[in-house]
């Protein structure tokens, strides 16, 4: 019965990548662009959750919408003066721009915050459930559900909202958003900073999870894109998909393998999926 | 002809460089010297093909544990040498044929990915490779000076090498082949050029020298751990550099590296705990302010126009 719980710590951290991994493949998706700096934006949410909830208390849950709507403007700013100006160049412009952003901004926290472990020790924790013989931390599951709840109220904002279709316009055909009264500049920097602000959030959640470091931005980059390569670019659906599997994935590699081999597995699948499947099992064109 | 006379000069001029005495200097040259190696290898697959590849520190690294492994079994220097980059040509093959299928974004990633598989495999493997411990190499009879004057040597020579083998590249069929890949595959697959043995050509290429350059770096060092030889940095400076010098040319990834070198020693000297973000700022300001490299810079101002044929990146 090992195998429960095995899976069921595989769907809490599955649900906590999709939450990372969307923003990185709506920013993809919409823009063409790979943020290397999304890694670093998951950080900086979960440190401003870290420094909340120590010097005011504020629970990290909370801190969601106070890292969220930070990095939604350092997002906006960042593409809307830098990103902006060669979003049309090559992919190995752009790339290396957001790589040189990166070590601006990687390097920067490092100095601030130093690069040593913290982590957040809530007062009052949940108390674990058991669901049969399956034991489920509480903070776990509740970081988890509003995980989902974020995903999917992203999901529906670009569904029914003005903002959202147009940012769906512009996926599909940028001259034709732009016929049509769209201002692509200016949802170009929307979409980037609903992209880190969704970075942020995740961030937040994931602060009473992990210890928290600059040197773990590479983690949760590599891990975003192979969400992306497993889902495919083309959904909110297709992150979720693809989060949980490598969430399952993850589990199970680390149950039957070893802890250690956990990432390498991750990233073997990614080269296997990358070879048979480029373009993700649920992938296809018009970001919803 | 022109190329080649640049090439001797510069070459006979470096090779002056130990009279000096300075052994700072000369332990600067020689990782100038490396540094031109890697950014010429990156530029076979990324300045002329036009493939953003991520894999030099993989081909790296694995050339500098090759030599590491064979050397602590005993296998002389020059063999361990050779053997390291013929690893990275076999490594190059293989995975070049699961990933240069791909392009834009995926070939980026797979390529990136393809260093944190390795240097995975070096660490969960410290029965063969030390795993995290790291390696030592074998110490070397020789004194300090002719230790330094060795390693120089064996770096020029190889930069040599692959500069050499980079005019030739650019010159041949092959290398007209990768520019023809580079501006529209489709077409160039159309035209009858054999596409996937022209990538494969061009992707070993790039390996082959990153690897003997890991090998040569290895026992210069005498010691290896992951993180150094796989550090991503390794992909990052040479596709900086020849953006730096000029996107598939030939001596532009020359230019890239002294610079980029130079830049690095003010950076070290002054600002230690900031020379990442420092390396941060140059790469921002030359994307934005001069995405063809220097050399487009120098031409454009002096009015010389585009040679017939360079690959032009269009901001």
């Amino acid at each position: 019965m090992i195998y429960f719980q095995v899976l069921a710590n595989g769907l809490i951290l599955g649900g906590l990548y999709a939450c990372v991994a969307v923003g990185f493949s709506l920013v993809w998706g919409v823009l063409n662009v790979i943020n290397i700096l999304h890694g670093t934006f998951v950080v900086l949410g979960a440190y401003i959750a870290y420094f909340g909830y120590v010097h005011l208390g504020i629970h990290p849950f909370l801190s969601i919408f106070i890292a969220g709507g930070l990095l939604y403007g350092i997002g906006y700013v960042i593409q809307a003066g830098l990103v902006n100006r060669v979003v049309a160049a090559p992919v190995l412009i752009t790339l290396t721009l957001t790589f040189g952003l990166d070590l601006i901004l990687n390097n920067s926290m490092i100095v601030a915050f130093s690069a040593d472990y913290r982590q957040v020790n809530l007062a009052n924790p949940l108390p674990a459930l058991m669901l049969g013989p399956v034991f489920l931390p509480g903070d776990r599951v509740a970081a988890m559900i509003l995980a989902f709840l974020l995903t999917a109220l992203l999901w529906r904002v670009l569904r029914d909202s003005r903002i959202g279709r147009a940012i769906v316009a512009v996926r599909m055909d940028r001259e034709a958003a732009s016929l049509m009264g769209v201002d692509v500049g200016r949802i170009n920097a929307v979409t980037f900073g609903i992209g880190a602000l969704m970075a942020g959030a995740a961030g937040a959640l994931l602060s009473i999870i992990y210890p928290i470091s600059p040197i773990t931005a590479p983690i949760y980059l590599g891990k975003a894109f192979i969400v992306c390569v497993i889902g495919g670019l083309g959904s909110v659906p297709g992150a979720m998909i693809g989060g949980l599997a490598l969430g399952i994935v993850e589990s199970f590699g680390a149950y039957w393998f070893g802890p250690e081999h956990a990432l390498t597995l991750s990233f073997l699948l990614l080269l296997v999926l990358l070879f048979v499947r480029p373009g993700g099992i649920l992938g296809k064109k018009g970001y919803e | 002809m022109k190329n080649w006379l640049i090439l001797v000069a510069g070459t006979a001029v470096l090779a002056l460089l130990p009279l000096s005495g300075d052994n700072y200097l000369l332990r600067l040259a020689t990782i100038a010297a490396m540094y031109v190696v890697l950014a010429q290898s990156w530029n076979f697959i990324g300045g002329l093909a036009g493939y953003p590849s991520f894999a030099t520190a993989g081909f790296f690294g694995l050339g500098a544990y090759t030599s590491a492994i064979l050397m602590s079994m005993g296998v002389p220097l020059l063999i361990s040498w050779a053997a390291a980059g013929l690893s990275a040509v076999l490594l190059s093959a293989f995975i070049g044929g699961a990933i240069l299928h791909l392009r834009g974004h995926y070939f980026a990633i797979a390529s990136l990915v393809t260093v944190e598989v390795l240097r995975e495999v070096v660490n969960t493997t410290p029965d063969l490779t030390g795993g995290g411990m790291g390696l030592n190499l074998p110490i070397m009879r020789m004194s300090v000076a002719e230790h330094a004057m060795f390693f120089y040597y064996s770096m020029l020579a190889l930069a040599c090498a692959c500069m050499a083998c980079a005019i030739v590249v650019h010159k041949s069929k092959l290398g007209f082949g990768l520019r023809c890949i580079q501006q529209n595959e489709d077409a160039a697959n159309i035209l009858g050029i054999n596409t996937y043995f022209y990538k494969t050509a061009g992707f070993a290429f790039s390996a082959v020298f990153a690897g003997i350059a890991g090998a040569i770096y290895a026992s210069w060092v005498h010691y290896i751990e992951p993180p150094d030889v796989f550090d991503i940095l390794l992909s990052v400076k040479p596709l900086v550099m020849v953006l730096l010098g000029g996107l598939g040319t030939i001596f532009g990834p020359v230019i890239g590296a002294f610079m980029l070198l130079a830049l690095e020693e003010v950076v070290w000297r002054n600002f230690l705990t900031l020379h990442a973000a420092a390396l941060g700022v140059v790469i921002v300001a030359l994307v934005l302010f001069m995405p063809n490299g220097l050399l487009s810079v120098t031409r454009e101002k002096f009015g010389f126009r585009a040679k017939k044929g360079s690959p032009e990146v269009k901001p």
